[in-house]
């Protein structure tokens, strides 16, 4: 712990700004990390995390603001820069070669010249002298596929101190391990503070923050809002201060007049083909004329939950009943046949799945339904009556611009957004399923779509949504469960629901 | 939270210069190239074109001949973009158009005895299609519920086709008492008439040569194509699957079956070369009639950007290649066989390849803003 002591600042930020378009990503940042410490980065989604460390790790430009190395001014044009500066970076996502081997795979852009042989004997060399200081031992020869995810993590880690990084910058390091490898990857960020690493850790999980870095600092909407010495804190304090007091959105909307059950999940899991559980025992109800919304930190299942119950994906154990239709292991069921069933779909992931983006937004706006009347007859596309039912929906939701023979891809996120709510909307559905209904949408779109879901929802429609955004949550839904780790772990009314409480759940279950 | 990649802004071109200006820039320079090419072995470039476009389009004989060849380009153009409309790779264009012409062939062999012309011609076109769609559906399965690549097997399926027509035609279909490994001859009531003939029935004159009906079939497969891929369901679910796999599985299509219908469609479509080859003019199951044309609808393919109206172009540019080029050879010896080769594969170059060169000075003089 002596690191901590010196004061001396391994890298400083003052006054860093950048806007991606209309949105304020990081809003004058300035921090101070100490060298051989471990700090962490908590937020919420969108928070400005993940920005300023792209910024600092030369990913992205800052538009304003400067960034300090030892006390030295630098300019980080690329991650090439930000490596010569001794930083490294540990992304959520590995970048390795599978079917390399582990020393192959640390050698990737420093072999050493055009001939192996010298280089891999060094690597060799150097590998051992890094397994032996930090105690993080890989086999040199395992192919990288044959490795555990936190053995893969292990070697990401080899290989950012290979270039000889003196500072660590690791993205969500904890959202791919289990318990154990976490534990074990905490161990190992102690050892290498010991030696005098700086490591800085992006998070959302409180409670590892607690258990392993320093310091912390908290950002909300783009902006340093807090920083704390973790012994002087609490996990109620930091959820406190991740959520802060927000405005709702101001939502007339009358209390919920609940129907009948229209969808029901009994003991629902799913389990991939690696045997992770991914969905858990989930029960949950939805009726007609209400609004449910999933809260969670993004990657808990929500995803999952919503291919399972829209029919994309079959669930491994348990059932969905939808508008008296039972579907389980036995008895799967294709996207098709649960728009037939009067299910709609609005999917959390627009470009990837809600519309093709070489289409005409006419094409989109009959996505699903292309076998449908009035648009399609014995097969054959009514190509009139599908752009007259596009511009119809533009109209209705207004959708700019109105040009039913524009590319999808050529509007804006929102307008998208709109189109593709409208699509689903339009059919009146008995249960409409929304994935993150204003993900990347502007303030205007956001409070249009939320008035049409409660709409729907007056009109008798059966609404579940998922967000990511707590408020967006807490203004929309009557009942809310929140979902951790693939199971829901609570459901509290939505007019008793405390923001920090929820944060608190979200982040810590 | 995602890092935002920035994406560079393409400015789309108007949609006549896209499909209209810009191959006909590609030939342009591919020719350019070859007038240097020609220059440079001693011959006169201008004279060399001259003789190339009076041996494609000079006579009724030549422009018959330029259609003919035109007729088997469209067909395996066809093949290859239903397949790339569905995201697919068929290289196997080749051996689908071989077991084709087995089921043409088989059909005709079996039935000619018994069945009046239309109706044996209808047969054996429907054969043709079916045994073309079958072979390619092979490698469809082995993708769908394999994960065998494609391209890997279609290319391997050309050779297994390759060999059993071999063993067939030798072993086999052989014609008793022949040396050729050939079958015996189609009764006459099995050939599809000639253009010659039909034209000459409605008081129109042309020259004899080897185009026959086929290219009428040709012509209204491009149509077909076009109303399914952009006017039925099934096309747009096609075109959904080759655009964004994900949103077809979310808007609830089985890749699976696409994938089946995709290449059965396609290897039916290569299945017409058979058609416009043995109905049309060897009356007989021969060895090696695809002579090439299931790669080149590849080409022709690229080319046409995919679209029936820019393949039945493409493939008039390729068979008026294919037909002046042999012109060409004859009247000047330097030119060649291989010199032609040399041309079709500059054209392939600029146009598949080099394909968007000229897309950057189009833009400055027909881009708009997107």
């Amino acid at each position: 712990m002596q690191s901590l002591t010196a004061a001396a600042a391994a890298i400083e930020l003052r006054g860093i700004d950048k806007s991606f378009g209309a949105v304020h990503a990081v809003r004058g940042v300035s921090l101070a990390i100490p060298r051989g410490s471990i700090t962490g980065i908590v937020g919420e989604n969108g928070a400005g995390k993940s920005t300023l460390m792209s910024i600092l790790y030369g990913l992205y430009r800052a538009d304003a603001g400067q960034i300090l190395i030892d006390d030295r001014p630098v300019d980080m044009a690329s991650p090439r820069d930000a490596i010569a500066h001794g930083i490294g970076m540990v992304h959520q996502h590995f970048m390795l070669v599978d079917t390399f081997t582990v020393l192959e795979n640390l050698m990737l852009g420093a072999e050493g010249g055009p001939l192996l042989a010298g280089g891999f004997a060094a690597a060799r060399a150097e590998l051992a002298r890094l397994g032996r200081e930090y105690g993080l031992s890989v086999d040199p020869d395992a192919r990288v596929a044959d490795l555990s995810v936190g053995e893969q993590q292990r070697v990401e880690i080899l290989k950012v101190l290979f270039r000889g990084a003196r500072m660590l910058i690791l993205d969500e390091p904890s959202a791919v391990l289990t318990p154990q490898e976490t534990d074990r990857l905490f161990e190992i960020l102690k050892s290498l503070r010991a030696r005098g690493v700086t490591v800085v850790l992006i998070t959302h999980k409180l409670r590892e923050i607690m258990a392993v870095a320093d310091r912390v600092i908290v950002m909300r909407q783009g902006a340093v809002v807090a920083e704390r010495l973790t012994v002087e804190t609490s996990t109620g304090e930091l959820a406190e201060l991740m959520v802060g007091r927000k405005i709702r959105l101001d939502l007339d909307k009358a209390p919920a007049e609940r129907g009948q059950t229209m969808l029901a999940a009994r003991g629902l899991s799913l389990v991939d083909r690696r045997g992770v559980r991914l969905l858990d025992g989930i029960d949950l109800e939805l009726r007609a004329g209400e609004i449910v919304g999933i809260a969670g930190v993004s990657g808990n299942g929500q995803t999952e939950l919503l291919q399972v119950l829209s029919g994309i994906r079959p669930p491994t154990a348990g059932q969905v009943e939808v508008c008296g239709r039972v579907i389980d292991p036995a008895r799967p069921i294709d996207p098709a046949e649960m728009r037939a069933l009067g299910l709609a779909h609005v999917p959390e992931d627009r470009l990837r799945q809600g519309l093709v983006a070489a289409f005409e937004a006419s094409e989109t706006s009959i996505l699903g339904y292309q076998d449908q009347p009035p648009y399609c007859r014995n097969h054959l596309l009514d190509a009139p009556a599908v752009g007259r039912h596009c511009a119809d929906l533009m109209q209705r939701f207004d959708v700019r611009p109105q040009t039913p023979g524009l590319r999808s891809s050529h509007f804006s996120g929102g307008n998208q957004q709109k189109l593709i709510l409208a699509r689903e909307m339009s059919r009146i559905p008995k249960v409409l399923l929304v994935g993150q209904p204003t993900r990347g949408v502007d303030i205007g779109a956001i409070e249009f779509i939320h008035r049409e879901l409660v709409k729907s929802r007056d009109a008798g429609c059966a609404i579940l949504v998922v967000s990511v955004e707590l408020e967006e949550i807490l203004s929309l839904a009557d009942r809310i469960l929140v979902m951790s780790g693939g199971r829901i772990i609570g459901e509290v009314a939505a007019d008793q629901a405390d923001e920090r409480a929820l944060g608190r759940m979200m982040a810590d279950a | 939270m995602s890092l935002v990649v920035p994406r560079s802004v393409r400015r789309p071109l108007p949609r006549w210069v896209e499909i209209g200006v810009l191959p006909l820039v590609n030939v342009a320079l591919a020719f350019l190239v070859v007038g240097i090419i020609a220059r440079i072995i001693g011959v006169d470039s201008f004279h060399a074109l001259k003789l190339l476009l009076v041996g494609a389009f000079g006579s009724s004989e030549s422009i018959g001949y330029t259609l003919y060849y035109a007729t088997n380009f469209i067909f395996t153009g066809l093949a290859v973009a239903v397949a790339f409309h569905a995201g697919l790779f068929n290289i196997g264009g080749e051996g689908q158009a071989y077991i084709g012409g087995l089921g043409c062939g088989l059909a005709v062999l079996a039935l000619d005895r018994y069945l009046p012309g239309p109706l044996l011609i209808l047969l054996a076109i429907l054969a043709a299609a079916a045994f073309g769609a079958a072979w390619a559906a092979v490698p469809a399965w082995m993708q769908a519920w394999r994960g065998s690549h494609i391209v890997i097997t279609t290319i391997m399926f050309n050779f297994v086709a390759s060999a059993l027509m071999v063993y067939l035609m030798v072993n086999v279909l052989i014609a008793p008492g022949s040396m050729t490994p050939q079958s015996r001859g189609f009764a006459d009531s099995a050939s599809l008439p000639s253009m010659q003939a039909v034209l000459k029935s409605i008081g129109i004159a042309v020259a004899p040569s080897a185009l026959n009906l086929a290219f009428v079939l040709a012509l209204l497969s491009s149509v077909a194509v076009w109303i399914f891929l952009w006017r039925t369901s099934w096309g747009y679910a096609l075109r959904t699957m080759g655009h964004n796999a994900e949103a077809a599985i979310y808007a609830g299509t089985s890749i699976r079956r696409m994938t089946m219908l995709a290449m059965c469609l396609s290897g039916a479509l290569a299945g017409g070369v058979a058609v416009n080859e043995l109905l049309g003019v060897h009356h007989r199951i021969v060895l090696d009639f695809p002579a090439g044309y299931g790669f080149a609808g590849i080409a022709v393919a690229l080319m046409g950007r995919s679209h029936p109206l820019g393949i039945v172009l493409a493939a008039l540019l390729f068979g008026a290649l294919q037909q002046g080029g042999a012109e060409l050879s004859f009247e000047i010896p330097a030119m060649t066989r291989e010199m032609v080769v040399v041309i079709q594969g500059l054209v392939i170059l600029f146009c598949g390849a080099l394909a968007h060169l000229p897309r950057p000075w189009l833009q400055a003089l027909f881009g708009r803003r997107g």
